[in-house]
């Protein structure tokens, strides 16, 4: 090999042997890096226990009730499988609609309700006309009329 | 034709001067087509309204900050193997287009997160990891600037710019990986875009602006560097009296 082989060799060498030592580390903080966790994870017991944290999912359609404040707002957070509901105090995002996600951020109740202290709504990456978006509904389409469920880990 | 002819910088210099206008005028007519398609025929969306229009510049601008960062450490890659200075000069002179672009990816992202997400900033993973690419890049132009030996500070900001590399992956798969709040892929090479074909095809007329503008501004950073680097050679001096 000449010098500047070598130096090319090493180089890649060099890249590969990150490549792996970043793979293995990211894989190693995998769950510290969520932003939050689903309800299927929260009823394993895989949230932290006693301190904040974040919940994600679909606002399950028909449960958004508000208190006569305005302000205070109840609605369940589901991934289909699991549910929570949540508490919460505020004002919301305007995406926030039921059917679509949400991520909330506070602790867990002693009766099983999420107090929350923020409440953030998730988009999907589907854009289109609301005319495309009313016939995609009209036709029963799923998907890209509907939001999914934003459990998106394919893992 | 044999392309190592342009690394000579004393060839490269003429040659590049004369693409210079080509692209900063490409890049001025897509990027107003782009601007116009974006802003008056692309239709409204049907969740967010009017705010998603941002798409047309935060995605590009993501884009580019991921595309010029691999295409920053290919010329590190090559600078360390070749020996070779020209290559150092080009990974120094497209930097400070590729922390633009992040900064704009950044600055974007955080006017149509408050609208939509209902806050500016989150630390979920494709945020973060957007961020720490800014510093990435800040931190490459910076240790090039704070090394007074040039062949030493092309070395050690070569390097540096390659370890950083792994990010760029994590940043793309990020929003696969792990939960965020910033949603998935609306475009990419696997699957069929998820947008209509007139939002589609803002967002790649302006990408192509993009293209066009960092291919300008390199090649004219490029030309300013061999000025100030190679400005005791004859015929930089042979520049001067014509």
């Amino acid at each position: 090999m000449t010098r500047r082989q070598k130096r090319f060799a090493t180089i890649g060498v060099g890249l590969v042997a990150l490549g792996l030592a970043s793979a293995l580390v990211l894989n190693a903080f995998r769950s510290n890096l969520v932003f939050f966790f689903t309800p299927t994870q929260v009823s394993n017991g895989e949230a932290p226990q006693g301190r904040s944290f974040r919940i994600g999912g679909l606002v399950e359609a028909g449960t958004l009730t508000r208190d006569g404040d305005g302000l205070t707002v109840h609605f369940v957070v589901t991934d289909t499988v699991k549910r929570v509901p949540v508490l919460y105090k505020g004002i919301l995002p305007d995406l926030f609609k039921e059917g679509k996600g949400a991520v909330a951020q506070g602790r867990m109740g002693a009766d099983g309700t999420f107090i929350a202290s923020e409440v953030l709504a998730k988009h999907d990456e589907n854009y289109m006309p609301p005319e495309a978006a009313a016939a995609l509904e009209k036709a029963g389409a799923t998907g890209a009329g509907r939001s999914r469920p934003t459990t998106a880990s394919p893992q | 034709m044999n392309w190592f002819r342009w690394s000579s910088l004393q060839q490269f210099y003429p040659a590049a001067g004369k693409l210079i206008p080509w692209f900063a005028s490409l890049a001025v007519a897509f990027m107003s087509v782009g601007l116009y398609q974006g802003f008056f025929v692309a239709p409204t969306d049907f969740q967010q309204g009017e705010s998603y229009r941002i798409i047309f510049v935060h995605v590009p601008a993501a884009w580019m900050s991921m595309f010029l960062y691999v295409i920053m450490a290919g010329w590190a890659a090559a600078g360390l193997g070749l020996n070779a200075k020209p290559s150092f000069m080009m990974a120094q002179a497209v930097a400070p287009t590729g922390a633009m672009f992040t900064f704009l990816a950044l600055l974007t992202g955080s006017f149509w997160g408050k609208p939509t997400w209902g806050t500016w900033w989150v630390w979920d993973a494709r945020l973060t990891s957007e961020l720490i690419l800014l510093f990435q890049y800040l931190g490459f132009i910076l240790l090039h600037g704070s090394i007074d030996d040039l062949r030493r500070a092309d070395r050690a900001s070569a390097l540096l710019a390659l370890v950083g590399v792994v990010n760029v992956p994590v940043i793309y798969f990020s929003v696969q990986w792990w939960n965020t709040l910033h949603q998935g892929a609306s475009v990419s090479v696997t699957a069929a875009p998820k947008m209509a074909t007139t939002m589609l095809a803002a967002m790649g007329l302006m990408a192509l602006g993009f293209w066009m503008y960092s291919l300008a501004v390199t090649l004219m950073r490029m030309r300013c560097l061999t000025l100030e680097r190679e400005r005791h050679a004859a015929w930089i001096r042979g520049l001067e009296e014509s």
